[in-house]
């Protein structure tokens, strides 16, 4: 259950990304995940409510852009979607791999009143 | 333009803007906009919205309260910040420091155990034990005389990079030993903790069978040595080890195997030197 760390991570940068723009609360917060990311969607939203409870994320409309996998084959160059950390190259069958998107864990935008 | 950082001034709507690229300081300035309204106003940093103190002429209502904050910024911004201070005290002082990684029962302990015993009058060790409740595993390292520090997470399912930040304040590690941190027993959670360790080492034992790596392939993908431990169980059970590592290999090519067995002591050499070689490795 490291999603409660992480949302508790998210909790940190709203607080204090609000504090520097001196507004009050977060009425949407944008996040950007991969789908490479270890992140179970269901544990994150289970936690959630008691993370942002009172703080300044505690009414915000959550919005979660999930990004696919994508990897480029270090043996032949070709450029795949990815769905598993074990996943090989479906040309040359390498597993050698660069991870080119989907390990993303971001806090995007906040949208703040 | 203001001339403190160079930021534009013409703008009366909202403003989408990186905080990490702004300085925040204190500076007052005026500017018009298209209609003549002369708006002179303080900054004391520049992601809050204009607060327009000058009369308005016009009737309708200026709606400038919402914002939006362009934060891009890594959720584990704060673990990956502290693991880049712990790792520059280590490399500062030479440390060798290993996150020893597993699921619970693989043989954590013992081989820390073992390893200690057969090495502690060559290289100096310091140990970090992290584990829910109890000091069950500090008084088992402790019992060798080897100085450690026992984290207990409570409910956490992790270490991180703060509490060993913590915990080597109080250890007071020498210059050139070899830091071993044994991670809470977890095959999922730890893997997105960097805690500033030198190298990730996962331990699977035989007994949890061969397609652990990619049930779990985060853990397998982010370590740099694999060790299968056990290994005087394989007569008695149905585990193939060359499929192990294919699937191993498979989420993390460049990973490295050492088989052994903590309890009869079989392969530990391997490992030992394995130890001493990268110990002794420069720092990239």
């Amino acid at each position: 259950m490291h999603e409660l760390s992480v949302a508790l991570g998210i909790v940190k940068i709203a607080e204090e990304e609000t504090a520097k723009a001196q507004a009050k609360n977060v009425e949407l917060i944008e996040l950007e995940i991969g789908a490479l990311a270890g992140i179970d969607f269901e544990s994150l939203d289970f936690v959630w409510p008691a993370a942002v409870k009172d703080s300044v994320l505690e009414n915000a409309i959550k919005k979660i852009n999930i990004l696919e996998g994508i990897a480029k084959c270090v043996d032949c160059g070709t450029i795949f979607t990815i769905n598993h950390m074990y996943d090989s190259c479906p040309k040359c069958k390498s597993n050698f791999k660069g991870i080119l998107q989907g390990k993303e864990l971001r806090v995007k935008a906040l949208e703040v009143v | 333009m203001c001339g403190t950082c160079g930021c534009g001034s013409g703008e009366n709507g909202v403003r989408i803007q990186n905080p990490k690229d702004i300085k925040t300081h204190e500076h007052t300035h005026s500017h018009v906009d298209a209609k003549g309204h002369v708006f002179e106003h303080s900054h004391d940093g520049h992601f809050q919205e204009h607060a327009h103190t000058h009369e308005h002429e016009h009737v309708q209502e200026h709606q400038h309260q919402r914002k939006i904050i362009d934060v891009e910024k890594d959720i584990l911004h704060h673990n990956d910040l502290m693991a880049a201070r712990n790792r520059g005290f280590f490399e500062a002082k030479n440390i060798f420091a290993l996150n020893l990684v597993s699921s619970p029962g693989s043989g954590k302990t013992s081989i820390l155990e073992r390893t200690l015993k057969d090495l502690k009058d060559t290289i100096p060790f310091f140990v970090i034990e992290g584990d829910q409740q109890t000091l069950n595993d500090a008084n088992r390292i402790a019992a060798i005389d080897i100085p450690v520090i026992q984290i207990n997470t409570g409910k956490g399912c992790h270490l991180e990079s703060d509490t060993i930040y913590e915990a080597i304040k109080k250890l007071d590690i020498a210059d050139q030993a070899v830091l071993m941190i044994e991670n809470v027993g977890n095959l999922v959670c730890p893997s997105m903790f960097d805690l500033g360790e030198s190298k990730r080492v996962v331990i699977i034992s035989t007994t949890e069978g061969e397609d652990k790596p990619i049930k779990y392939p985060d853990m397998f993908h982010t370590s740099d040595l694999c060790i299968i431990n056990k290994i005087d169980l394989l007569p008695y059970i149905n585990v193939n080890l060359d499929i192990l590592k294919q699937y191993a290999l498979k989420v993390n090519p460049k990973l490295e195997f050492i088989e052994i067995s903590a309890s009869t002591g079989e392969g530990m050499e391997v490992w030992y030197t394995w130890l001493k070689k990268n110990r002794n490795q420069p720092k990239n």
